[in-house]
């Protein structure tokens, strides 16, 4: 079983404040509830932050609400996936179907192509997740926390039956709402994880400190620079976790004969606490203490903290977000008992979310919030699970469009997550490059006109579908502010909004009714060539322009 | 471990971005490095340059090139706008047609011949929607076809293979197509993708080739857009080559007018022509054609909007051709308006007109070759206000007669590029190419006739071929193609007879279109009732 030793090759991800030349003025709003406007901006803002994209059916919806009433609606958790991922690799040696589910069959086969197979399926099917996740925040945290602990299933084809991924996306999906300490007990236990660093072979006689590491370095307490636990600790939780394991079914279990039931003496840093040592199965209890000392730091529960603001808002927190926001959110987030929702709703119903100088379009989309976004937006068709060849040909179409572009789910590359979420000074703005970037355009181009294709099955953008959802598409000023107001976060001044109504939607005609009447052409005889044609022509182009924009990676 | 073997091989061909700069758009490509085709015939061997100008609006043609020889039936059909005959500015001392007074820089390349002027410019079954018949003209579809390449992006996409996978390259290292605004033209898309990038014209070209963005607000939103932007740029291949070829001319012709924007763009193309780019087409444009009213001023019909714009046109591009020449590349170019129609022949009584059909087609350059191609339009006895200018000439035998004569296109592949043979037109001098092209000067003015004439049932149509293709067209007053009485090829010349039997079609004007190599005339029929 090989090493998982991948966060020695980690750069110095000790958090760093970062200071930009300027200083952002007007950014003094702390976590007082916002009760200013609530409007298109503030809920496509919202939307787009908590959400994949911000469809125009789910803005309408929000905005009939209140701003609270938006924010508790999409913290509610919704049920557990009610489908299974597929065989959707061809030939399976343990005999299951084309298109019939291979959780709970034949999982103890370790075979790295089969495994590889059905890694890649569930990889599909996590996709399919996010596409279905409506309009609720719970799969957007499900891969927010797949970051936090983060996994690459693609390098363990041959010794982590692909089940046990399948497991722990719904372990974390099922606390990803819920307590914090109890999520990090179920992903310590989840035996993906004991496989994936070493804790399965963590023994009395022989600690592995892989996880006792990473446990504090990246999953609780982080390396800021309040960050003070020492080697020790990491020696001592090791210690603490000695006989939690799998068995040869890949259960999870713990082996008391394998656990080091010696007291465990932890730094000042942790107060100077100790884990009583226990034998016997009482020895698995340790592992609350340990964890009720882990989160009794307030570092843990800003690193936490921290790490929200980062994904949801912007990934520079200076001393006055640090004041502001951080420090008073983990109060929060302790006092709550570390529920993960009750820091979501302070921190989505805040002043400072909604505050122009964060909530304007500064977050550059993670390829996934950028691919399930425009999906979503733009409402494309994807086949339902009657056609399942259908359905995990346009998953996967999304899945290598994700992996171009430097986001593959259950692939991430190192175990603090993709470098985008961490790595000083950059951050998000490593999403972005000479690559990918033309990639995006490419591809989104590409969606907008011939359409991806794979197995026979199209992903195509119907411009005419989306305009006709728009409030007055035959005004063509109207249009273009209300598309923009939808797609871009990003305000366009009134003058490039006109430039471009004007180049495209116009060509370059000054009469703004010919549009006018160009669209009612088409409403009332959709099956006219000339009519389609005529407006399909130019929305496909500017939409298309729309997405080329610079402003359009940005949410 | 053969990790990712699910996905698919996924290559971008070509990525289209544009970037605000400086408040402009800025589109170029982005290509994988590999090599792509080369096919080594026509355009790629020769410096020549096409420089296309698009009036949008439509602009009314019968006020831009004016029937001389049917003066006073022109004035009975638009008596609120038609020009004095006295102000008419003349061309040859043959033509029947002059220009309007504005355009005198026009009349100076038609007498320095470097203006050729083709006539009733259009396709059968014409639309007067600006919008499709935009995309007619710029794809070069028929009335009924809908196509999603353009007719640029089809010639530069076949010349210039999988373009724009492989390129830039040594062989061609700046854009195929340069569009001088905002947003790319629909006329450059090729199978392949866009063939064209846009820049800016002048002074926001300047700052944008030097790498300046519009100052973004001291925020976190204005830093992630900068990101974004330089990122942007950075990945504009072509931004280096264009850059250097802008700072090598150093300087041009002075005379270029003031507040003319077409001026300014074309002032543009002149530079980056003659600063080396290999660029093939480029294209600009002004707007405001439209004129349903106010084309003139009530009284005083040499002014107003028309002429104001047509003005510009003619100072623009009369300063082009010698900032051409004192720039020493004034070989090397070919210009061509057009407009998407031209308007009704009956005038309305807002001192204007409506959308129309056929247009005059100006192609200037040193191998143009001047002359104006065709008749005067024919204009209708009545005053019948949907009566359009009936096509002489379809826009893609201007087009297909460009390639071939200019870029040196076998004719063979033009059919391809243009998805259709259409007629050889006597548009540019033989010596561009080294190409055959048959003169028209003493065809004879009555090639096709018909007689009874008027008529009430039908009427016989005798025409004369001097061999090889013959097309026999009848159209309506809209230009709807109604009838093809022949369209075969003849062994040798002769003169034949095919009866036109009306039927149940509505009494009025009907003409008669015979097409013969390069030769074409048109014959107005009327039906009456008895």
């Amino acid at each position: 079983m090989s090493e998982n030793r991948n966060s020695a090759t980690l750069h110095d991800a000790r958090h760093t404040k970062r200071h930009r030349p300027g200083y952002w003025p007007g950014c003094t709003s702390g976590l007082e509830e916002y009760a200013g406007t609530w409007g298109t901006t503030q809920v496509v803002h919202l939307l787009k932050r908590t959400l994949f994209g911000a469809s125009i059916a789910d803005v309408n919806y929000f905005a009939g609400m209140s701003m609270s009433q938006a924010v508790d609606a999409i913290l509610t958790p919704t049920a557990a996936p009610t489908t299974q991922p597929l065989n959707n690799y061809g030939s399976d040696i343990t005999g299951v179907g084309a298109y019939q589910t291979w959780i709970g069959v034949g999982e103890l086969y370790q075979d790295s192509r089969l495994n590889a197979d059905r890694v890649a399926s569930m990889q599909c099917w996590w996709t399919g997740q996010l596409l279905s996740s409506g309009r609720s925040i719970h799969e957007k945290m499900t891969l927010f926390w797949h970051n936090h602990f983060a996994m690459d299933a693609t390098q363990h084809f041959g010794d982590t039956p692909a089940q046990l991924w399948y497991n722990q996306y719904l372990t974390l999906r099922a606390n990803a709402l819920g307590n914090f300490q109890a999520l990090v007990k179920a992903i310590t236990l989840d035996p993906a994880m004991l496989i994936f660093l070493n804790g399965n072979t963590n023994v009395q006689l022989a600690p592995n400190e892989n996880y006792g590491r990473e446990l504090q370095e990246l999953y609780t307490q982080g390396k800021g620079v309040n960050s003070l636990y020492t080697q020790n600790d990491v020696h001592n939780a090791a210690k603490v976790l000695t006989g939690h394991t799998v068995d040869a079914n890949y259960n999870y279990v713990f082996l008391p004969g394998n656990h080091d039931d010696s007291d465990k003496q932890f730094s000042s840093y942790y107060s100077n606490h100790v884990v009583t040592g226990y034998s016997g199965t009482a020895g698995a209890g340790e592992l609350d203490d340990l964890l009720n000392m882990l989160l009794s730091t307030q570092e843990s529960a800003k690193f936490i903290c921290r790490k929200l603001y980062n994904f949801f808002i912007y990934y520079v927190d200076d001393d006055t977000v640090e004041t502001n926001i951080i420090v008073p959110l983990a109060d929060i987030f302790r006092s709550s008992g570390y529920n993960i929702t009750t820091v979501l709703a302070t921190l989505f119903k805040s002043q400072h979310f909604y505050d122009m100088t964060y909530a304007g379009a500064c977050l550059i989309k993670s390829p996934l919030d950028f691919l399930i976004g425009l999906c979503r937006e733009f409402n494309l068709t994807v086949p339902d699970a009657s056609n399942p060849t259908g359905q995990y040909n346009v998953w996967s179409m999304l899945l290598n469009q994700a992996t171009i572009l430097q986001q593959e789910i259950l692939a991430i590359p190192v175990v603090a997550g993709w470098y985008p979420y961490y790595e000083s000074p950059s951050y998000h703005e490593l999403w972005i490059n000479s690559v990918t970037y033309p990639q995006r355009n490419y591809y989104t181009d590409l969606l907008m006109t011939n359409g991806d294709m794979m197995g026979g099955t199209p992903l195509i953008i119907d411009p005419m579908a989306f305009t006709k959802t728009l409030p007055n598409p035959s005004d063509p000023t109207q249009l273009v502010a209300d598309a923009c107001n939808i797609l871009l976060s990003v305000p366009l001044d009134s003058s490039t909004q006109q430039l471009i109504m004007r180049t495209i939607l116009m060509s370059n005609q000054m009469n703004n009714a010919y549009w006018t009447q160009a669209w009612q052409a088409y409403i009332s005889n959709p099956s006219d060539m000339n009519a389609y044609s005529t407006v399909f022509n130019r929305l496909q182009a500017f939409y298309k322009y729309l997405m080329d924009l610079p402003e359009y990676q940005l949410s | 471990m053969q990790r990712r073997s699910f996905i698919k091989s996924v290559a971008p061909l070509a990525t289209v971005f544009p970037a605000l700069l400086s408040g402009f758009h800025v589109k170029a490509y982005q290509a994988l490095p590999f090599l792509g085709g080369w096919n080594g015939a026509g355009a790629e061997d020769n410096d020549h340059v096409l420089v296309l100008i698009q009036l949008f609006g439509g602009n009314d043609g019968l006020n831009t090139v004016i029937p001389i020889d049917e003066y006073s039936t022109y004035v009975n059909l638009r008596s609120n706008i038609a020009i004095p005959e006295g102000s008419i500015l003349k061309l040859g001392p043959k033509d029947k047609s002059g220009l309007h007074p504005a355009m005198t820089g026009m009349q100076s390349l038609y007498n320095n011949e470097q203006l050729a002027i083709i006539q009733a410019v259009c396709y059968p079954n014409p639309d007067e929607s600006h919008f499709r018949a935009t995309d007619i003209w710029l794809t070069g579809s028929d009335s009924d076809q809908y196509l999603n390449t353009g007719w640029v992006g089809r010639f530069l996409g076949q010349t210039y293979t999988n373009y724009p996978s492989g390129y830039p390259n040594a062989s061609m290292p700046d854009p195929l197509a340069i569009q001088i605004g905002s947003v790319l033209s629909p006329t450059f898309m090729a199978t392949s993708g866009m063939t064209a990038m846009a820049v800016p014209e002048d002074g926001d070209f300047y700052g944008l080739i030097n790498g300046v963005t519009s100052a973004e607000p001291n925020t976190p939103m204005g830093t992630e857009v900068t990101y974004l932007r330089t990122i942007a740029r950075q990945t504009n291949k072509y931004a280096a080559g264009i850059t250097a070829a802008y700072n090598k001319v150093t300087s041009q012709y002075s005379g270029y007018p003031a507040d003319n924007d077409l001026a300014a763009q074309l002032k543009t193309v002149a530079r980056l022509v003659a600063g080396g780019l290999k660029t093939k087409v480029y294209m600009v444009n002004m707007g405001g054609f439209d004129t349903h009213g106010g084309q003139v001023v009530s009284g005083a019909t040499t002014t107003g909007v028309q002429a104001q714009l047509l003005g510009q046109v003619s100072d623009a591009i009369s300063a082009f051709m010698k900032d051409l020449k004192y720039l020493g590349v004034d070989d090397r170019v070919l210009g061509m308006t057009f407009s998407e129609f031209g308007r009704r022949i009956v005038s309305n009584g807002s001192l204007g007109t409506d959308h129309g059909a056929g247009q005059p087609v100006f192609v200037f350059g040193n191998e143009a070759n001047t002359g104006i191609l065709g008749n005067s339009p024919t204009l209708p006895a009545t005053q019948d206000v949907e009566a359009v200018v009936p096509m002489q000439y379809d826009f893609r035998s201007v087009y297909s007669s460009i390639l071939r004569d200019w870029f040196c296109v076998p004719a063979a592949d033009v059919s391809t590029m243009l998805l259709n043979n259409y007629q050889y037109l006597p548009i540019v001098k033989s010596t561009a190419c080294n190409n055959t092209i048959q003169d028209l000067t003493n065809i004879g003015t009555n090639l096709i006739l018909n007689y009874p004439n008027p008529f009430t049932d039908s009427t016989n149509i005798t025409y004369t071929t001097t061999g090889g293709h013959t097309l026999v067209q009848v159209f309506d007053v809209g230009g709807h193609l109604l009838n093809v009485l022949v369209d075969a090829v003849f062994a040798g010349p002769g003169t034949y007879t095919v009866t036109f039997n009306t039927g149940n079609l509505a009494s009025g004007i009907y003409y008669a279109r015979l097409q013969n190599g390069s030769a074409q005339q048109v014959k107005t029929m009327l039906k009456v009732t008895q």
